[in-house]
């Protein structure tokens, strides 16, 4: 229930007076109410959970913190070979 | 899929297990939270992969595990009314209620929401509880009972809901609310003697619902890091590096290992609408005990959409917890799952003794899905950089 995944928001529209969007889960298109995402594009990518988007993932975030981790000095490294 | 495949990246997660080896110095325990979390864990095997010095348990953030049995009961008796149509996520359905007597028009006993369903009762599962506005809209004869249970993640969503029934008028909708919230129950696990943790690994999307402000006070007065995690294996070895880095140098505090989706505020409109609908409670988690001001309950100004004043012959109900089912320990995380005489025998997700061994989120379900049979030995060194996987010896 709390594994809420990313969804690409393609299609933003009103329904019932809320603020409504397609979104894609790499294929699986369904509804998702946006109404806590005031600032939501199309194109942005979401968390959604029970048909709620939460967050607008945040692409520069998400680099810095990959970039800090790929960074890593992974010295003894060998411990751990594939 | 971006957003998830860098997240599950092997070379990477081998990098950062080497790293969280090189830096740890004496054994840690950590709690993660979120059952979510305990799933992708022993899926990906990462269990199985930490340096020995490690011990994760498990903890009680399995919204359909802590749901109360007394709540669990007044779904089922809801169910069986003909004049209801109950609406539920799907986990909710197999969760073992007591054994309930159903209402005089239906037959039989039922221990669950399926029976309940077997017996003709209308019970729906619905992904969302915008679903359970429309089928109310669509069927103005019945009462539509939706069950509002979870954590803060699914609290926008179940307290929208309820402001769309009052802005649009549909007095056929209730709710059967259990709401919880995570950090009481930080504060109740630290505050036990029982539970000895080191430090959290805090749930990522209920962080991304309320922020992590809330937390920094409780790092503060336990002296413990609480790190921010997010749910993909990398996520989760980030949230470990962190929090090891933290204990090793004897640091506390709140620190955000899932910056893409967590924000120290969290979200505005959402609490803004959490707040509106709900007011802060003491609530009763299954297998823990009452947790003071630990979840939701409606406002007074929603009490029409309250399922159990507009139908109060369901509050009278006698719970019987199983005697044989050890949940309450292993939400704790006072124990494991394999240690449960139970476990594998007398209770599998076929036949659940427990929510634990139910529910998607809950630790029981996963130990048994992804074969951690065997009784563990958590000192024991796994074999390096190798996850067992599905498998092993079922004893």
């Amino acid at each position: 229930m709390c594994l809420g995944i990313p969804a690409k928001v393609i299609e933003l529209y009103e329904a019932n007076g809320m603020k409504m969007a397609k979104v894609d889960f790499g294929g699986a298109v369904k509804e998702a109410c946006m109404e806590y995402l005031p600032e939501v594009k199309v194109g942005d990518y979401t968390i959604v959970h029970v048909g709620f988007g939460l967050s607008i993932l945040d692409e520069k975030e998400a680099f810095e913190t990959m970039e800090l981790l790929r960074q890593i000095d992974a010295l003894g490294e060998e411990g751990f070979a594939a | 899929m971006k957003y998830l495949d860098e997240y599950r990246d092997a070379d990477l997660a081998r990098k950062l297990l080497a790293d969280i080896k090189k830096t740890i110095t004496r054994p840690w325990t950590l709690m993660e939270v979120c059952g979510g979390q305990t799933h992708s864990i022993i899926k990906s095997g990462l269990d199985q992969m930490l340096p020995r010095e490690i011990t994760l348990v498990h903890g009680p953030g399995c919204p359909v595990c802590v749901t109360p049995l007394e709540q669990v009961d007044k779904a089922i008796a809801l169910a069986s009314r003909p004049d209801v149509i109950f609406t539920s996520y799907g986990d909710m359905l197999r969760v073992p209620g007591s054994t309930v007597r159903l209402s005089p028009d239906a037959h039989g006993e039922a221990r669950d929401l399926f029976a309940v369903k077997a017996t003709g009762g209308d019970v729906r599962i619905v992904y969302s509880p915008l679903d359970a506005l429309k089928i109310a809209r669509d069927n103005p004869g019945k009462t539509v009972v939706f069950f509002a249970i979870g954590f803060e993640t699914t609290a926008p969503a179940n307290a929208m809901a309820v402001l769309q029934a009052k802005a649009r008028g549909l007095t056929n909708f209730a709710v059967l609310v259990s709401h919880v919230t995570v950090p009481a129950a930080i504060a109740a696990l630290m505050d036990s003697p029982d539970v000895q943790v080191d430090g959290f690994l805090a749930a990522g999307h209920v962080c991304t619902v309320m922020g992590y402000w809330e937390y920094e006070p409780l790092a503060e007065k336990y002296k413990i890091p609480i790190v921010v995690t997010g749910f993909e294996p990398i996520d989760l070895l980030h949230g470990i590096l962190d929090c090891v880095r933290e204990l090793e140098a004897g640091r506390s505090g709140v620190r955000n290992a899932y910056a893409r989706s967590v924000t120290r505020d969290g979200n505005k409109p959402a609490q803004a609408v959490i707040q509106k609908v709900f007011t802060m409670t003491d609530r009763a988690w299954r297998g823990i005990g009452v947790i003071p001001m630990s979840g939701y309950r409606l406002r007074p100004e929603f009490a029409s959409f309250d399922a159990e004043l507009r139908f109060p012959e369901v509050q009278a109900i006698e719970t019987k917890e199983s005697p044989l089912c050890i949940s309450g320990l292993v939400l704790q995380g006072r124990k494991k799952p394999n240690e449960c005489p139970a476990f594998g025998k007398e209770c599998t997700p076929q036949t659940p003794l427990g929510a634990t061994m139910v529910s998607s989120e809950g630790a029981c379900a996963a130990y048994y899905r992804y074969g951690r049979y065997s009784l563990p030995s958590p000192r024991e060194a796994p074999p390096e950089g190798v996850g067992r996987g599905v498998g092993g010896e079922f004893k």
